[in-house]
């Protein structure tokens, strides 16, 4: 076992715990999903690198070449894929609901105004 | 590509941090042509780098664009995130090489559709062969998702129908 042999899990842990951090430490909740992105494509990375095959080609079946990429995790990362986004736009859309309910999308903000007023979300819309 | 998501963790301005998770995800669809996955590539930069980046910014629009100082100091979380990599590396170790033709992802179902695929449906890429004929109730199941998603969407931000920018909002997601 080499290094060069591991190197693309490195890369996608690499990418998984800066993702990981920037959802923990960041408190802005744009600054967050933007993390929650990261985190998600070292989960491309995670699935695409095993099935590439050196001297491979892509799955698209011709006379020509005899050995291709493994199909099936790109199938399933084309879903994935598309899931991100839905869900992306879905907090986008509670992001700016909250935007409006507090005034700002901090999260040490949101909670102050939350101890400062008990069940004030309800009222301030 | 590691650079950039360095230079995302550290940026305050939030119009930065969006074009650079664009830029990111373009490189990583370049990465992913290299990989031989062209299928997803595409999806990559056209939803990860287009649309999400519209969203993104659209969602800026209507918030502020500044982040403020962290409160905390940052160290608890880069521990967790440490210990986390850590624990990740350590499972490595027993993974097979890059590129192996026997490790186990090769061997089970992947030769049957390689070889059967072109008989059975007359589509020669694998991968939308799968997708649609092989696996299509999943991609009815995937198809529910965005919907549902279009719909919570809607009813977030339904209330703000007459001021502009929610609108145009809301033709993105779907």
């Amino acid at each position: 076992m080499s290094f060069w042999s591991h190197f693309s899990y490195a890369i996608t842990i690499f990418l998984m715990v800066a993702g990981l951090y920037i959802v923990i430490a960041r408190g802005n909740l744009i600054k967050k999903l933007v993390g929650l992105g990261v985190f998600q494509t070292s989960v491309y990375m995670l699935y695409i690198a095993p099935g590439k095959l050196i001297g491979g080609t892509a799955p698209i079946i011709d006379a020509n070449f005899k050995v291709y990429s493994n199909p099936l995790p790109h199938v399933l990362i084309l879903t994935a894929i598309v899931v991100g986004v839905a869900t992306l736009a879905l907090g986008l859309a509670l992001v700016v609901r909250i935007r409006e309910a507090y005034d700002t999308i901090e999260e040490d903000d949101i909670l102050a105004s939350d101890e400062g007023e008990p069940g004030g979300d309800g009222q301030r819309r | 590509m590691a650079l950039t998501v360095i230079v995302l963790t550290r940026s305050r301005n939030l119009f930065t941090v969006v074009v650079l998770a664009g830029v990111y995800s373009f490189l990583m669809a370049t990465a992913l042509v290299a990989l031989d996955a062209v299928d997803v590539a595409m999806t990559e930069a056209s939803v990860g780098a287009g649309i999400s980046t519209v969203l993104l910014l659209g969602a800026l629009y209507l918030c502020k664009s500044e982040e403020t100082k962290p409160v905390r100091k940052p160290w608890l979380p880069l521990a967790v995130s440490a210990a986390a990599g850590a624990l990740l590396v350590f499972g490595t170790l027993g993974l097979p090489a890059f590129s192996d033709p026997a490790a186990p992802i090769h061997t089970h179902v992947v030769p049957r559709y390689l070889n059967d695929v072109l008989r059975e449906t007359g589509v020669p890429n694998v991968v939308t062969a799968v997708l649609a004929s092989y696996r299509g109730y999943d991609t009815l199941g995937e198809t529910t998702v965005v919907f549902t998603a279009g719909i919570g969407v809607i009813a977030l931000l339904r209330r703000r129908r007459k001021q502009p920018g929610a609108a145009n909002k809301q033709d993105a997601a779907k």
